[in-house]
């Protein structure tokens, strides 16, 4: 079994400008941030993103990453509108493929099954239909005669996802309450790349959790990183909760163009090592 | 607010406004999604609606009912996200959403406001709205009545209303059901026979005169309109020390 132990940076080198990218968790949940704040120092660009939507998405496309998005939403949790998604809505920066968060899933399912679409009821009469002209219904062949929404397979080029644990092979360990849906992220994907916030022995992943925490298998998966507080400043229950006051900080600052600038020197400009200084520094500011 | 026979505040109409929708739904999730639903959804719980199964707003099924923004002592069950968007097709599920806009045929919008291709406003995205609306009961909450919120017609249907779904055909009718909409004003439903909302109670101190004039569409208005029930002292007592003791309801809904 080969060692699949790399950088963030080799996992961006791995990846390519125009690709369909998925990235793991949900809304300010576990994201594999360290992973997005690598795509965010690279030249990659015109990349389609799919994601249950936070800072992930508001980070990429306030840098101009995105060519096109598809999400039922993009949100901080506890701050219900992510600024930087709003703005770059707003101001029609990318291509919107607005689906509900069920067809989502729907649509990553099919991918992950190798199959064409799945039959759903969801986005029947809703506005998702009309602005995502491409959508069609397909008939139940049986005798219902059901007419349902033929969620699209969103096959993936590539899976972004952060896990509390991994071993170097790629088996990857969620500790929190909720999977979100980074197994199926990897599924759907050509490649999938694992951050973790620790790297362990296979032999010591089950020492405090059960065979159930093993979310993501090995052969779905062609990279691992670790990269401590990787997630930051989303949650990665248990390891650490949402970082808060930092978060408060980033929705403040995507609010003005000044202030975002600065927020980019400060925060952005350097790479995770300078990152963490900088979170850091900004914590003893705040304490 | 005006003297009379009761001492319930605004807030606790409300709240016991929001619990009605859950009488009677039998073993079902209540979804409620901002405070004084979820109030309401835990005061359902431990007077009329004993079998309603609650979250902790994350992962798990609790099993007390703890006070609003308190941590829950006993878990009974887990629904990660996965599990909560497959319960929503099986039906056994009644969400209280809120909503941007609101036509009188109940389509609902939290997506953006302005052209979708480029909104003057770009709000949550439709979210769930569409699988819940489709799937399992869905009604709204709206804290502040208003003409911008109860409009002519929403900017992007997120959750389908009645005339939508009759004109997508019966796959989109079969499980829709809109019970209640719940305002600081009143108590509003769709029991008209062409399914356009209707005023079904008015919170007490409120009159049919400001309804109207909050509403920016032609709202059914019977002629004679009751008032939202009372509530019991017991419920007032659940609500002011078990339920939500630090009186969050009043920042959502400040005393009329």
């Amino acid at each position: 079994m080969s060692d699949r132990t790399m950088t963030a940076e080799e996992v961006v080198g791995r990846l390519e400008s125009g690709m369909t990218i998925g990235i793991g968790g949900w809304g300010s949940r576990r994201k594999p941030m360290a992973l997005v704040r690598a795509l965010l120092r690279s030249d990659l660009t015109d990349l389609t993103v799919v994601s249950y939507g936070g800072p992930d998405v508001g980070l990429l496309a306030a840098a101009g990453k995105i060519r096109k998005l598809v999400a039922a939403f993009a949100t901080l949790d506890s701050i219900p509108l992510e600024p930087n998604f709003g703005a770059a809505r707003q101001r029609a920066a990318f291509e919107m493929v607005e689906l509900d968060e069920a067809m989502v899933m729907w649509g990553l399912t099919a991918a992950a099954h190798r199959l064409p679409f799945m039959p759903i009821r969801a986005g029947l009469a809703s506005d998702v239909m009309s602005v995502n002209p491409s959508l069609r219904t397909v008939t139940s062949p049986y005798g219902d005669g059901e007419e349902l929404v033929a969620v699209p397979a969103l096959r993936l080029d590539a899976a972004l996802v952060h896990l509390n644990r991994a071993d170097a092979q790629g088996n990857a360990q969620y500790l929190g309450p909720d999977p979100y849906f980074d197994d199926l992220f990897c599924e759907a994907a050509d490649a999938a790349y694992v951050s973790c916030e620790r790297i362990v022995e296979t032999a010591d992943l089950l020492k405090d959790s059960g065979p159930q925490s093993l979310l993501v298998k090995r052969a779905f998966v062609n990279g691992v990183v670790e990269t401590p507080n990787g997630a930051h400043f989303t949650s990665c229950v248990p390891d650490y909760d949402r970082d808060e006051t930092f978060q408060r900080a980033y929705a403040k600052a995507a609010r003005d163009p000044e202030a975002w600038r600065a927020f980019g020197e400060r925060f952005l400009s350097g790479d995770e090592d300078a990152y963490r200084a900088a979170v850091a520094a900004f914590h003893e500011e705040e304490a | 607010m005006s003297s009379g026979t009761t001492t319930a505040t605004r807030a606790e109409y409300c709240v016991v406004a929001c619990a009605e929708a859950w009488r009677g739904a039998g073993e079902v999730l209540a979804s409620p999604m901002s405070t004084v639903p979820t109030i309401g959804a835990r005061l359902a719980k431990l007077t009329f609606s004993p079998d309603l199964l609650l979250t902790d707003g994350e992962a798990l099924l609790i099993g007390d009912v703890p006070a609003v923004g308190a941590r829950a002592q006993v878990v009974e069950g887990w629904l990660p996200y996965r599990q909560h968007l497959a319960l929503v097709a099986t039906g056994r599920r009644h969400v209280m959403m809120g909503a941007s806009q609101l036509d009188r045929h109940g389509n609902q919008n939290i997506s953006c406001i302005g052209a979708w291709d480029r909104p003057e406003r770009q709000l949550l995205g439709v979210r769930g709205a569409p699988v819940n609306t489709l799937n399992n009961p869905t009604s709204y909450w709206i804290p502040k009545h208003s003409p911008r919120v109860f409009v002519e017609r929403v900017d992007m249907v997120s959750g389908v209303g009645y005339d939508r779904a009759a004109a997508a055909g019966p796959s989109a009718t079969r499980y829709h059901r809109i019970p209640d909409v719940i305002s600081n004003l009143g108590v509003f439903d769709f029991e008209t026979p062409d399914r356009t909302m209707r005023l079904r109670s008015l919170h007490p101190g409120v009159t049919v005169e400001q309804v109207v004039e909050a509403t920016g569409f032609a709202l059914t208005v019977p002629d004679d309109v009751p008032h939202t029930r009372e509530p019991t002292a017991e419920e007032l007592r659940l609500i002011r020390e078990v339920i939500d003791p630090k009186a969050l309801r009043d920042r959502e809904v400040p005393a009329a």
